[in-house]
């Protein structure tokens, strides 16, 4: 291979470094009306009165805009596929609000100031309610978030709205309750997950206008351009062919720009006004008013010979999905679909529960996506487990795991939503991952403790992870690729690069698909009206689905440059090859400059241009294996991260360098999750992490040794044997931290983050008994 | 109100509001390597230098510069694309959202007398975080650029 494997630098890489207008905020249009929305102080109201006269008296101020003002067309700002899997339980603006930060009203202004204001004389009586604010009490609460007859399922979800109740799932291979009776060996533990959030350091921001044919266009910094067109096209009650929408570089998603933030707002000021508008999230806002991981409580029950082999998973899951159903079913059911999988030897499987609402912010996707809760939860058990064989963990593992040629009936029972696609997986290298690992981390001699001082000892901690490569049989993505003058090509993808790099890969595998190098591919991606159709940058899918589109294109340009040379060489196609610079045959060549150049002026003028499309049939799991030494502090509680090492399984890269960083990242988020990462509320519903002093992600000098390598492997049914690889780095840090502390302590933290307090309160409750 | 700084090496005159920071007024005026990111002094995506040393420009008031010196990414297009090309080396340009920032902590660093170790670096680069990346990236790449000049 020529292009693909290589480490290219990214396309945009030298154009942001030197501040070029590039993300939505440079592009809005410079007269466009600022937005801002008041937000509720409340966790739980109903909005009395809202007296607006002040504000739309002030000069400067465009519109006002309460919940009496738009359609009652009840949506998800989820960001998903049509029909949504989660429910639809949201309006523009409502009568209620449900969290701290909810939209009470949208003010737009000609100035920032202006604006500002405006929304200081806004006078609003709320009712307030009583709220949820403990979702292991929200099913039954008194209080009904939901009570609004419009809000419904799109198919059945388990949706109970007046239980507090977005979704349930039940399944089952196998019968759980007659293997652990029979079991010799029964480890049953409750793990708890925080809420986490994004931070992309691009807060969210869009802005719209309408265009010279009076079509509504948005440019926001989205990972799901098609539909967020879809879906404000529904709330605002137009046609979806009158809304172009377009991604320009963003920064930073995570899952976080999955959902539909400010587009509604800024839409329906641009339709009651005429003119420009634009909302910039303060960090503030990002913090109380988008989306945050789903908390969750995992209940474990892992059955097994003593041994060690297993005979049987138990996981039962409740998860917090605040105000809001944003993902509710589909994250659910992640954490058992993206990791049980990887333990198929069991006799019987079950997993189940709920997803409830409470007056917190909304849930939403986060990279991870349930797996990161389910690994926690599996991982930090099977590790117990371990402990309680005195089997090695290591071992625990090797005895259980899935591997090449084998299956696991969850593929095909559990999709995202629905049913999910029966496979065989074809490329598993975990023992390799494994063995290359334990010695980077050096396991045979610091496990499982070492003294480290007086009063501090360090510990070595593992654990598997698994992924997946796109949503299996919803999932799709188009490519196309088309042939100009002088012998370049322009690539249109639907794909959405959220600075993962996705535009550089893409171009690699055009480049590789036509034989040309990689430089001669000119990429223009994510606009509703000018490159055809993709899901969007979510569930590790970019590589692997739209991959595969820009494959299937460029192999159809390649044959049409044949042809087309071919008949200019006057030979027949199946003498001709195309080498990447010039169309042979037996009798001449063509160059590809020439050839594209006559095409268009001088010789039986046409214009090529293909169009591949991919829906994604399987979803091979990425995996890994990954290890951490820490160092506790015995007498603070403390945990130190001295080295995490991470051994990755995803298929060929198509640029290794780009798809280390993607593990790097995500593993350091990870950390964050496992250790200082924490969404906090007040006993009243306030939120107490509302920026990024009280809200603390990894800087630079948190940040351990981190050594992540990619072993060699092929996964047949990728672009060039590709896998994706976006997500599957920040599933295991929670649990191969919280494995190393207790291997170093003897401790056990089954609560998120481990924060020294915890650690320590721990640590006491050891010594004392 | 008025102010006359020096922007980028250029003698510049803003009608401003009193209540804005150098990032707002930066940003209006179409310096768009200069990004938002905290609007609490604790990303480093705005980070400018004003008379040499690097600030976050989201925590100065626009009046404040008023007869000083700012310079931002537009300044130093060299170092900018320099830095840029060491970072796409590394694949350590994700989104690229704190790219500038960090250039200009880089260009404040390396104003300093003696040639920069590890101690001098994380000093320079504590403040600019970066959530793609895991830094490591950006370490490796950083190295190299260090490394490689004159
Ligand atoms: S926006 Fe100024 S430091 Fe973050
Ligand atoms: S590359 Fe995205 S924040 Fe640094």
């Amino acid at each position: 291979m020529n292009e693909v494997g290589k480490s290219l630098p990214k396309i945009d890489g030298v154009g942001l470094a030197m501040g070029r207008p590039a993300f939505t905020d440079d592009l809005a249009p410079r007269e466009a009306l600022v937005v801002r929305a008041l937000r509720s102080p409340h966790p739980f109201a109903r909005l009395k009165s809202i007296d607006t006269a002040a504000a739309e008296a002030m000069p400067g101020v465009a519109c006002v805009l309460t919940w009496k003002d738009v359609p009652r067309i009840a949506v998800t700002r989820a960001g998903q596929g049509h029909p949504e899997p989660s429910p639809r339980d949201r309006f523009i603006l409502d009568e209620y609000v449900r969290h701290v930060g909810d939209e009470v009203a949208v003010v737009a202004a000609d100035t920032a100031a202006t604006a500002a204001a405006a929304l200081d004389v806004l006078a609003v009586e709320y009712e307030v309610l009583d709220p949820v604010l403990d979702f292991e009490q929200a099913d039954g609460h008194a209080s009904v978030l939901h009570p609004e007859p419009e809000a419904h399922e799109n198919f059945p979800i388990g949706f109970e709205p007046q239980r507090n109740i977005a979704s349930a799932y039940e399944m089952h291979v196998g019968d759980v309750d007659k293997v652990v009776a029979e079991s010799e060996v029964v480890v049953r533990r409750t793990y708890y997950t925080q809420a986490q959030q994004h931070v992309a350091l691009e807060p969210m921001v869009c802005a719209t206008w309408l265009d010279l044919h009076g079509r509504l266009n948005v440019v926001t910094s989205t990972q799901t351009p098609w539909h967020v067109r879809r879906i404000m096209a529904r709330a605002l009650d137009m046609p979806v062919s009158e809304i172009r929408v377009n991604k320009p570089r963003i920064g930073g998603g995570f899952g976080g720009k999955q959902m539909i933030h400010g587009e509604l707002l800024c839409g329906l000021v641009t339709r009651r006004t005429g003119k420009a508008a634009k909302m910039v999230y303060s960090r503030r806002e990002v913090f109380t008013a988008t989306n945050t991981r789903h908390p969750m409580r995992m209940e474990i029950t892992l059955a097994a010979h003593p041994d060690g082999r297993l005979r049987a998973i138990d996981m039962q899951a409740l998860s917090d999905t605040g105000a809001y159903g944003e993902h509710a079913l589909t994250v659910f059911m992640v954490a058992g679909a993206k990791t049980l999988p990887l333990y198929n030897k069991v006799e019987a499987v079950r997993f189940g529960g709920k997803t409830v609402y409470t007056n917190h912010a909304p849930g939403g996707a986060y990279r991870g996506y349930g797996a990161i809760q389910g690994n926690y939860a599996l991982e930090s058990a099977l590790a117990e487990l371990a402990d309680e064989l005195d089997l090695d963990p290591v071992e625990l593992r090797r005895l259980n795991m899935i591997a090449e040629g084998e299956t696991s009936p969850i593929f095909a029972i559990m999709g995202e939503g629905t049913e999910g696609v029966a496979q065989t997986i074809d490329s598993c290298k975990l023992p390799e991952c494994i063995d290359r690992g334990m010695e980077l981390i050096g396991w045979n001699d610091k496990f499982p403790r070492r003294e480290a001082g007086p009063d501090r000892v360090r510990g070595v901690g593992m654990a598997l992870a698994m992924q997946g490569s796109g949503i299996p049989a919803i999932d799709m993505a188009a490519a196309t690729l088309k042939l100009n003058d002088f012998g370049s090509f322009n690539l249109l993808i639907g794909a959405t690069d959220l600075g993962t790099g996705s535009d550089t890969i893409l171009a690699q595998i055009a480049a590789e698909a036509l034989g040309v190098a990689t430089d001669i591919i000119k990429v223009y991606s994510s606009d509703t009206d000018r490159t055809p159709f993709d899901t969007g940058a979510y569930a590790s899918s970019t590589t692997y689905v739209s991959g595969h589109a820009v494959r299937k294109a460029a192999e159809k340009m390649k044959a049409e440059l044949i042809a087309e040379g071919a008949a200019m060489l006057g030979c027949d196609p199946q003498a001709a090859v195309f080498d990447g610079r010039e169309v042979r045959g037996p009798g001449g060549a063509i160059s590809l400059e020439d050839l594209s150049t006559r095409l268009l002026y001088s010789r039986n003028q046409k214009q090529l241009c293909t169009t591949g499309s991919h829906l994604c049939e399987k979803s091979p799991p990425p995996y890994m294996a990954a290890f951490a030494e820490v160092e506790v502090d015995l007498g603070t509680g403390k945990v130190d991260l001295i080295d995490y090492v991470a051994v990755v399984d995803c298929g060929q890269a198509i640029n290794p360098n780009l798809a280390r960083v993607q593990v790097e990242g995500g593993l350091v988020q990870g950390i964050g999750m496992a250790l200082t990462e924490d969404v906090r509320y007040g006993k009243r519903g306030a939120l107490l992490t509302r920026d990024m002093m009280t809200y603390k992600i990894p800087a630079r000098q948190d940040v351990p040794r981190i050594t992540v390598e990619l072993v060699d492997s092929h996964e047949p049914s990728g672009p060039f044997g590709a896998k994706s690889v976006g997500e599957i780095g920040i599933d295991t840090p929670p649990a191969v931290i919280a494995n190393a502390v207790f291997n170093a302590t003897g401790v056990r933290v089954r609560d998120l983050p481990l924060t020294p307090e915890k650690v320590l309160m721990a640590l006491r409750r050891t010594q004392e008994s | 109100m008025k102010i006359t700084f020096a922007l980028n090496g250029r003698e510049t005159t803003w009608e401003i509001e009193p209540v804005e920071t150098l990032l707002e007024a930066l940003r209006r005026h179409g310096l768009t390597g200069v990004k938002q990111g905290c609007d609490t002094a604790s990303c480093g995506v705005c980070t400018v230098l004003l008379d040499g040393k690097p600030v976050p420009s989201c925590a100065v008031p626009a009046a404040r510069v008023d007869g000083h010196a700012v310079l931002t990414v537009e300044g130093v297009p060299e170092k900018a694309r320099a830095v840029g090309e060491a970072l796409a080396a590394e694949g350590a340009d994700q989104c690229g959202y704190c790219a500038p920032g960090l250039v200009m902590s880089l260009v404040a660093m390396e104003q300093e007398p003696g040639p920069p170790d590890e101690d001098k670096i994380a000093s320079y680069l504590a403040g600019n975080l970066c959530r793609c990346s895991g830094y490591a990236s950006q370490s490796r790449a950083i190295k190299k650029y260090l490394g490689g000049k004159p």
